[in-house]
């Protein structure tokens, strides 16, 4: 018997499921996997796990765990302040499956709206740090530096040092300084008024924060010109609500900008997950990591939105490529972009200026008490000196329920935000045993006077036009309707796994003792935080059968990048230095080698077969060959082809004699779970995508989470953190990364328990083949294992058919979302074909829906193939439909518009049009355009 | 497929004209239509002195991503600026006004170590 919760996670139960299993030949769902499971693999004891909750009892449990969390308004700063989340925005983004469930927009046509809410993001960061292009986010301000830091050496590839400001975030530099070392590019800590860059050979970079940590708000502007006279680039770290009234970064020298965008209408969540950015002149724009949203024209000329110069990353660019970063933050980007779309130009400003004002009374309050402000110059952080009393000052500042931040034991930092009002700032100078508050002498502003903001920022109409609730309301719904996300259909997009996002999982994200938490708030008000934490890794390490788990890295390319560190700290702890080769099969995802060359490896390829499968003989050969200089395998399991390897077993040996360490991407780790797992297959490593298998959602494309889990003689080696024992080589700004989310996964597993979790992956291997039987016929299953089955997806081959036909996988991938549903991936990780991958979550009436889409599809197809339809202007080259396009006066096309726009009668009940016809990538390329246009273009017009 | 006689050839799909001392590089016809249409080029730095193999240039589709190498050692002394406004030249005249850059050469007899058309018809099938 399996709980009330797992039977609402698996799509089907009872006549439905019996049915799927008997049209694959079997009794019972035991034989199919066994059958599809090799042994050798399978067995260990069943999963220790606590037994199944209801949703109710669940919820009740986590509150009471979370409930030891305190909630106490933190001025710590450092990187995160405390905001306001506008309900209008928290209600239809945050908690709005419309949003939260989409997949990162690759196919652009069904993705406009979180499309332009990420230009808008882009335009927001661009305007805001004065630089021509911004991406469309990071993973947090730690990493982002990281990247810009690779960034400037890709464009110097002879340079060998990087200096940072010792007023850089103290969590930054320690992220960077991991980073830098595997790379051996030596980083420079020290005071930059004192660094004269002329002196310092080999350098190719400088990070400086703005304001710095402490506050202070400094003009660079000469020093940046003595930067680039040496021959280096000039990295700026920035708080974008100061940059609403300070100087712009771009109009002072800097090259690169990065930070955080989380002031703007994120939650702390202890941590994440937030939204990086990063900007960059229009030399560096081709080399900038993470995704760039772009505007191009589509098939009736006219604009839409995509994903630009793709080109760039790690899949395709693999041990070349500046960055293994994959995705981005999207839900929380398009929160952040629709907090200045609700408060526009003028509102950022007045917030910002707030904010300066209690900071400016605080300040002539404590200065007219005879406390000392340790910086002139201001904009939301004082540095007050107490000599020798700073933990008696925190201590009182917390019995009226505030955090400050401990500098040292003479200094504390107040860091102030929007939340803060006039009844916090009569409470907080009674800290300082102040009665009443001085008021500032006049209303010069404290950051300097040349550092004021003169340029206008936000000129574009979308940033004054949507400032009432109502408007806002339609704005987020217009942009929603346009994006299909698991709320409207099927996303079976292979190797994605894009299964339930339960209700249930997603509401613990909204209690204030989850999202009001500041990532460097004392222990004892994060009790609540760390049981749960510590208890998901608990059941984490059970499931994947390691010693240890760690839940900081924040994406699945992060994941890689900490465990191949770990391998690499393991090797030369163990004095073997030379350790620097890593075995990936030709078949990995490009992120494999991408995150390798990160970590301080050089990639050895081995060949795979006809079928797909790794070539055993090579990669014998090759750790033969590579004996001495052998640091890991990295090998994804089932494979990137969808089937279970029996050689697995075999191969982990193979490496070990050899001396290494086995590296398991964890990608389709829901195929494992409950019947086997990386430990029991003999990995050292493995990361798990949170986001995948254990029900984070999406959220069009970010956040992610990426723990690892390690055996024993790695559990020294993982990623630790300046707040935890360990504090070495963190590889994220926040000890826990995106901590807040984690909250879904513990609801997963809490509700599903152990045979529920085994249930869900039998269920997804179920699907998967049952899909594979019914499209057989008309596109041949690629990769089979034993007995003709597959793993939890197959790869359907196209090839053949657009050989016959002219058309593409493209081709079909658009003509889907005439039918209402998103394309499986496509091209990856064999072009020419789709791998399609169900998950469990998935009823048997929308599986056979989905393939009666595609084997309609076959019929159009044939129709080309036996020229029944022209072979260019058909109903496939010319996919998908919009309204417009149908409804238009003039149809031209020599085939009805109710086939092209209702090709299977359900769709006269309900129909998702596409919001624009298929986007031109070339024309988007050639003519990058990554910014909404200004006010000054639209006024033109 | 279009294979001029009077080039040589590069595994890597690089073609080479030799002028004098100076080489000018580019893409056969082969490799632009494999990578379909070209959006972006970047240019080599002027000046850099490069040793046969060295990546020096990246030629980009919307699908791939592509090093060029220099096919012989020598010094950079020119890069096609066209190409920066219409990079599509590569696709439609890769042989004339889609050249890449050009290279002084450190020893003229180097360009005689390269597949002849023959060879590179008989490479590329």
């Amino acid at each position: 018997m399996h709980t009330d919760f797992c039977s609402r996670h698996v799509g089907s139960v009872g006549e439905a499921r019996e049915s799927m299993i008997r049209e694959l030949g079997y009794e019972r769902i035991v034989a199919l996997i066994d059958d599809a499971v090799p042994e050798n693999i399978r067995g260990g004891d069943p999963l220790e796990l606590p037994e199944a909750l209801s949703e109710t009892a669940a919820l009740d449990r986590l509150r009471g765990i979370m409930s030891q969390n305190k909630v106490v308004k933190s001025l710590i700063g450092q990187g995160y302040s405390g905001t306001i989340v506008p309900p209008v925005i928290q209600r239809n983004i945050l908690e709005n499956p419309g949003w939260y469930t989409a997949y990162t927009p690759y196919q652009a046509e069904i993705a406009q709206g979180r499309l332009e809410a990420l230009l808008n993001f882009q335009t927001m960061v661009a305007d805001l740090t004065g630089l021509d292009v911004a991406g469309a986010s990071l993973l947090d301000e730690g990493t982002a530096a990281a990247e810009a830091m690779a960034l400037a050496k890709s464009g110097k590839p002879r340079g060998t040092t990087m200096f940072i400001a010792d007023t850089c975030h103290p969590q930054t530099i320690d992220v960077v300084q991991t980073r830098a070392e595997p790379l051996g590019i030596k980083i420079e800590v020290g005071d930059w008024q004192t660094f004269k860059p002329s002196d310092c050979e080999g350098l190719f970079a400088v990070l400086v924060q703005y304001p710095d940590t402490r506050g202070s708000v400094d003009d660079y502007a000469a020093w940046i010109e003595e930067v680039h006279a040496a021959g280096a680039l000039a990295i700026v770290a920035a708080d974008l609500l100061a940059l609403t009234v300070l100087r712009a970064p771009g109009e002072f020298g800097a090259d690169i900008c990065v930070g955080n965008s989380q002031r703007f209408g994120v939650p702390f969540g202890f941590g994440g997950p937030h939204a990086a950015f990063m900007s960059c002149t229009d030399k560096l724009k081709r080399k900038m990591p993470g995704r760039l949203i772009g505007v191009s024209i589509d098939s009736q000329g006219k604009p839409g939105y995509r994903l630009s110069l793709q080109t760039r990353e790690q899949h395709i660019r693999r041990d070349k490529a500046t960055s293994n970063i994959c995705t981005a933050q999207v839900l929380l980007a398009v929160m952040a972009s629709m907090y200045a779309v609700y408060h526009g130009p003028s509102g950022l400003k007045g917030i910002a200026d707030q904010v300066h004002r209690a900071a400016r009374v605080m300040a002539a309050s404590l200065q007219g008490a005879g406390f000392e402000i340790v910086s002139e110059t201001f904009f939301d952080t004082l540095v007050v000196r107490v000599p020798g009393e700073a933990d008696a000052y925190l201590a009182k500042a917390l019995e009226s329920g505030y955090n400050l931040r401990r500098i040292d034991a003479d200094h504390i930092g107040i860091a102030f935000d929007e939340t803060f009002v006039c009844d916090d700032g009569r409470a907080l100078i009674r800290v300082f045993g102040i009665e009443n508050p001085t008021m500032p002498e006049d209303e010069t502003p404290k950051w300097g006077e040349g550092n004021t903001r003169v340029s206008d920022f936000c000129t574009a109409p979308v940033f004054n036009s949507y400032h009432s609730e109502t408007e806002m309301l339609r704005y987020l719904a217009r942009l929603e309707k346009k994006d299909l996300a698991l709320n409207e259909s099927m996303i079976a997009l292979g190797s994605c796994t894009m299964k339930l996002n339960a209700t249930a999982e997603m509401m613990p994200l909204s209690w204030p003792e989850v999202a009001h938490i500041h990532p460097f708030a004392p222990d004892d008000q994060t009790m609540g935080y760390r049981q749960m934490l510590d208890e998901l890794s608990d059941w984490l390490a059970r499931i994947t059968g390691f010693a240890a788990v760690s839940l900081q890295p924040n994406a699945g390319s992060q994941g890689e990048y900490a465990g191949l560190l770990a391998i690499r700290r393991y090797h030369e702890a163990h004095g073997d230095t030379g350790r620097d080769a890593c075995l990936i099969p030709t078949s990995a995802h490009g992120t494999n080698p991408a995150s390798a060359v990160m970590a301080g490896f050089k990639v050895v390829p081995v060949a795979c077969d006809d079928q797909g499968n790794i070539d055993v003989d090579d990669l014998k050969a090759k750790a033969e060959e590579y004996s001495e200089q052998l640091g890991a395998l990295m090998i994804t399991y089932p494979s990137t082809h969808g089937v279970y390897e029996a050689t697995i077993v075999d191969i982990c040996k193979t490496i070990h004699q050899h001396g290494g360490q086995v590296y398991m991407d964890g990608a389709n780790m829901n195929a494992q779970v409950g019947l086997t797992s990386p430990g029991l297959i003999g990995a050292d490593v493995c990361h798990l995508n949170l986001h995948k298998t254990f029900c984070i959602p999406h959220g069009g494309g970010g956040p992610g989470v990426g723990p690892i889990g390690v055996a024993k003689q790695l559990v020294p080696y993982l990623p630790g953190h300046m707040t935890m024992d360990n504090e070495e080589a963190p590889v994220c700004s926040a000890a826990y990364g995106s901590a807040s989310i984690n909250t879904i996964s513990w609801m997963y597993i809490a509700m599903m328990g152990a045979d529920g979790l085994t249930e869900a992956t039998k269920i997804a291997i179920l699907n998967a083949n049952y899909m594979a039987k019914l499209l057989n016929d008309y596109f041949p299953v690629l990769y089979t294992g034993n007995k003709g089955l597959v793993a939890h997806e197959c790869i359907i081959d196209l090839r053949p058919i657009s050989e016959q036909s002219g058309v593409t996988v493209e081709d079909v991938a658009k003509r889907l979302m005439d039918y209402g549903y998103h394309a499986p991936t496509m091209s990856w990780p064999v072009a020419g074909t789709l791998m399609i991958e169900p998950t469990e979550s998935e009823s048997k009436a929308e599986l056979d829906k989905f393939c009666d889409a595609m084997i309609l599809i076959h019929g159009e197809i044939q129709d080309v193939i036996e020229g029944r339809a022209d072979k260019e202007d058909n109903i496939l080259k010319n996919a998908p439909h919009t309204a417009e396009m149908v409804i238009s006066d003039t149809w031209s096309h020599p085939y009805p518009r109710e086939q092209a726009a209702f090709p299977m009668s359900c769709q006269r009940d309900h129909k998702f049009w596409p919001a624009v016809g298929r986007i031109d990538n070339v024309h988007g390329d050639r003519n990058l355009v990554c910014s909404c246009v200004g006010m000054e273009e639209y006024t033109n017009e | 497929m279009n294979v001029p006689d009077n080039l040589r050839y590069t595994s890597d799909h690089e073609w080479v004209l030799l002028e004098g001392d100076i080489v000018k590089v580019g893409i056969t016809d082969h490799a632009q239509e494999e990578l379909t249409d070209v959006v972006f080029v970047e240019l080599p730095e002027d000046g850099r002195s490069c040793d046969a193999g060295d990546p020096v240039a990246v030629v980009e589709s919307v699908k791939a991503a592509s090093d060029i190498y220099c096919p012989v050692a020598g010094d950079i002394i020119e890069g096609n600026q066209d190409l920066e406004g219409d990079p599509s030249l590569v696709n439609a005249d890769p042989y004339g006004s889609g050249w890449i850059f050009k290279v002084q050469l450190r020893d003229a007899s180097a360009v005689d170590a390269l597949m002849d058309a023959e060879g590179y018809k008989a490479l590329i099938g």
